[in-house]
């Protein structure tokens, strides 16, 4: 019952601010110089003024900045997200298009800088002053400190075109249109691997010293000791008393993160052409086109909110401490 | 029978070889195979009717056939229209069609579709010049199209090439709707180009495969082309070294297209006048029309006096690129050389200055003004001009834009001293210069007008005549004097053509390198 209230709290905050996010982003478009008409007369190499009047009409661009912004909020209280400018397409067909690209980048990331981190921050944990140790300290100070868009191009540059393992840019094969599914799951993994490993990258970092600092917190304490007392085997105290312990701050950390990530793969699918919402959004603040950045911001908004959730319930499961705390 | 054998093994080599040597001598290519095109953007749609731009027009000249197409040398050629005349007066010019040829959909493409199509560019398009001479267009049969013109339209044949005048099919296109927002201009587009549209994803690709029914016998060679988007510019050129994409058309990255230059298996061409019907110019603009320093004629002058097209053009663009001496397009044939080029000359710009009326304060500078510039590719152009104006007493304030319509809504009206820029001359200059330069194109908040508030009378008129005149040489007399007259005035200080550059497998044949190059029909391209 209280986990029930606690989601429908969860929700009405969530709500809230979404609102916030869809006000403050309208708020922050409008008060960039330059509009969608410009954007479009540039795409075409010049316009006249006959081209570029009537273009502001069509969008309301003509109309007083509170009428534009009531509007567009009706719009997306109602969850119509109206008509790309750039496009001239629906805005949800537009990221209901992009939007599997993006959450598989991210889940992906995700998970490879979640096990990664873990591993690497538990193995230079049993020895904290041996050579591996200061290796990973080195990697996570690296990873962390690289932009990733530099990670990736390096990346590019290692694993495409001096050692070519990975395809260099897009998600699929087009050539494979016509192949069997496997083979095409198969290739989107291929396009998958740099990108994702890219995205990892500065949160692994992260990952490895929080897990490596907080096993040697618990490491260090009395249930430890007990079992070492006990005469319990080191993997079983490791892995079995140790490490659950240990991953409470970890998972925290990576819920935190979430949104870093989504931010994070702006860049990364930039660098590697990934079809997903980082490149779309990208493209629409460029191109000021108002309801495809209001759209992006409102699912990607959503996206966080979801992950932040799925954290919650994740500690719950690795510590049922958090629990009987009622929340 | 061992010599017979062996003798009619030496006849079959033999022959085999002729053939070979034959088959790539004529220029005929081979037949078959994909053709991976690696290009910049994301077109908005594919229909270059109602959206000028290369996004846009690389895939467009594929799906779309247009009335002719132009040659290296600038000389025009029958495409959907087998020829054409020009009456006397210069005032009707007539196309007759090639017989037989039809859409994608198999409907036949009559001269209802090109006086269509005409009134769909002219009524749509951005470029109003290009067909605002033209009265009417008749169609006496299906296969005569009579266009009507006010006044001679010297500009006219190079309009009706390439992207400018696609044909697009009317049972399609005239159902009503705005053809700025047809559902046809990304789906389904129905063409009568050497390709047709299989799918056309987002920031993905565009593939195209043959038009086994298009009009030219025995084209096109290719079987498919996949048009990959990679918008970064690192990601492209990898792609093209790795073989991921055979082509890729207007690179323009000193750092790239040196490095492919000496890569294997890739080569980088931009000679002759390639590119040269694009004509892209990067220039420094001033505004004319300010209260501020910048509308004295000396100040401008003293400026390009202080500035060294040789540094930017070797150091800054690692002579990738051709030195812009006029609003003309150095591959132009109406380039006139014989202009002041205001090469390096710290003391004379000094003594402008002077006598302009700004002396040197006590903190050494004259005045101070404001450069913009509006895309990261020209940031070391922008910064170069600080230092250099400071030798002479200018202290100049850097004005960088976070985005394309910041840097147009701040030049379109007129907020700026002084900015960075890239125009294209877009073949004819009666479409891409004049609007540069005549005071008739100065439009508050419409980028790429005359937005430098530039008014001359005699520019006014020599544009006016050069762009009713149809004698070429004539023409070229009227653009010489205009080229001199705006070199004196210097409403921009030209610095470069841009270094537009086709990158290729060194696989492929005929790789697309005229005057339009990659926004050309690829129908004669190969893969060896």
């Amino acid at each position: 019952m209280a986990l029930l209230k606690q989601i429908l709290t969860r929700i009405g905050y969530a709500a809230a601010l979404l609102l916030a996010v869809v006000i403050l982003n309208f708020f922050l478009i409008h008060i960039a110089p330059g509009d969608i008409a410009d954007t479009i007369a540039g795409d075409m190499g010049g316009a006249t003024a006959e081209v570029m009047d009537p273009i502001r009409i069509d969008y309301g661009l003509d109309r007083p900045f509170i009428v534009q912004l009531g509007l567009s909020l009706w719009n997306v209280l109602h969850f119509d997200f109206g008509y790309s400018f750039f496009f001239n397409t629906p805005v949800t067909s537009l990221i209901a298009e992009r939007l599997p690209a993006t959450l598989l980048l991210v889940f992906t990331a995700q998970i490879l800088a979640l096990v990664i981190g873990v591993v690497l921050g538990v193995i230079s944990a049993r020895k904290p002053h041996g050579m591996l140790s200061h290796f990973v300290t080195f990697l996570a100070l690296f990873g962390f400190s690289a932009p990733v868009f530099w990670t990736g191009i390096m990346l590019l540059i290692s694993f495409s075109l001096i050692l070519p393992l990975f395809p260099v840019a897009g998600m699929v094969d087009v050539i494979l249109f016509d192949a069997p599914v496997w083979r095409r799951v198969l290739d989107v993994a291929h396009h998958l691997f740099l990108p994702a490993l890219t995205l990892a990258s500065i949160f692994l970092a992260l990952y490895s010293r929080l897990c490596r600092a907080s096993m040697l917190e618990v490491l260090g304490s009395d249930y430890i000791r007990t079992a070492r007392a006990k005469g319990l085997s080191e993997g079983e105290i490791i892995y079995k008393h140790a490490l659950k312990n240990a991953l409470g701050p970890v998972v925290t950390l990576a819920g935190l993160q979430f949104s870093a990530v989504v931010s994070g793969a702006v860049l990364v699918e930039t660098v590697f052409s990934w079809p997903g919402l980082g490149t779309l959004a990208l493209q629409s603040i460029l191109a000021r086109d108002t309801p495809t950045i209001l759209g992006i911001l409102f699912f990607s908004a959503l996206v966080v909110i979801i992950g932040n959730l799925l954290t919650d319930l994740t500690l719950r499961l690795i510590d049922p401490r958090i629990n009987s705390r009622g929340g | 029978m061992k010599r017979a054998i062996i003798a009619i093994l030496v006849i079959v080599a033999a022959s085999s070889l002729i053939y070979l040597y034959t088959a790539t001598d004529d220029g005929a290519g081979k037949q078959g195979g994909t053709l991976i095109w690696a290009v910049q953007n994301t077109p908005r749609h594919l229909n270059p009717a109602v959206q000028s731009g290369i996004a846009t027009g690389e895939p467009g000249t594929q799906i779309f056939a247009a009335p002719l197409r132009y040659d290296e040398d600038w000389t025009p050629q029958p495409y959907l229209a087998e020829d054409w005349s020009t009456s006397d007066d210069g005032l009707t010019v007539t196309l007759n069609l090639v017989k037989g040829a039809t859409f994608h959909d198999g409907e036949p493409i009559t001269s209802s579709d090109v006086a269509f199509s005409i009134k769909t560019v002219q009524e749509n398009h951005p470029f109003k010049t290009m067909f605002a001479p033209v009265a009417s267009v008749d169609t006496p049969d299906e296969h005569t199209a009579v266009i009507n013109l006010r006044k001679p339209h010297p500009a006219l044949l190079l309009a009706m090439s390439s992207q400018l005048l696609p044909i697009i099919p009317e049972h399609v296109y005239g159902d009503g709707q705005d053809p700025k927002s047809h559902p046809a201009n990304s789906e389904g587009v129905v063409g009568s180009g050497p390709f047709k549209l299989v799918e056309f994803k987002r920031d993905q690709h565009i593939i195209l495969e043959k038009n086994e029914n298009f009009f030219i016998e025995g084209r096109p060679l290719l079987d498919k082309i996949v048009m990959r988007i990679i918008k970064d510019g690192a990601a492209r050129t990898i792609a093209l070294e790795t073989g991921e994409a055979h082509l890729s058309g207007f690179e323009q990255n000193p750092r790239d297209i040196n490095r492919l230059k000496s890569a294997s298996g890739v080569k980088a061409t931009s000679g002759g006048t390639a590119y040269a019907a694009i004509g892209p110019i990067a220039w420094l603009a001033f505004n004319t029309a300010s209260d501020g320093p910048t509308s004295n004629k000396k100040v401008r002058q003293a400026i390009a006096y202080a500035v060294d097209r040789d540094f930017i053009n070797n150091e800054i663009m690692l002579k990738t690129s051709t030195p812009a001496l006029t609003g003309i397009h150095p591959g132009s044939p109406f380039f006139e050389d014989d202009v002041e080029t205001y090469d390096l000359d710290l003391d004379k710009a000094n003594a402008l200055l002077d006598e302009a009326g700004y002396p040197r304060g006590d903190d050494g500078n004259r005045f101070q003004l404001t450069l913009d510039y509006g895309w990261a590719g020209i940031k070391a152009q922008a910064e170069y001009i600080k230092p250099q104006l400071k030798k002479v007493g200018i202290d100049v304030v850097i004005r960088s834009s976070p985005a394309f319509p910041t840097w147009a809504s701040r030049v379109s009206n007129y907020e700026f001293d002084m900015t960075w820029d890239v125009v294209f001359n877009w073949g004819d200059p009666v479409i891409g210069v004049h609007r540069t330069y005549q005071s008739s194109n100065i439009k508050k908040g419409v980028i790429w007008s005359n937005t430098q508030g530039y008014a001359n009378a005699r520019v006014d008129e020599l544009l006016e005549m050069a762009g009713s005149e149809t004698d070429t040489k004539k023409r070229r007399e009227l653009y010489a004097e205009f080229q001199q007259i705006v070199a004196d005035d210097l409403p921009v200080y030209w610095a470069y053509a841009l270094p537009y550059h086709t990158i290729h497998s060194d696989k492929l044949g005929n790789p697309p390198v005229g005057i339009w190059a990659t926004v050309s029909p690829l129908d004669r391209v190969y893969i060896n």
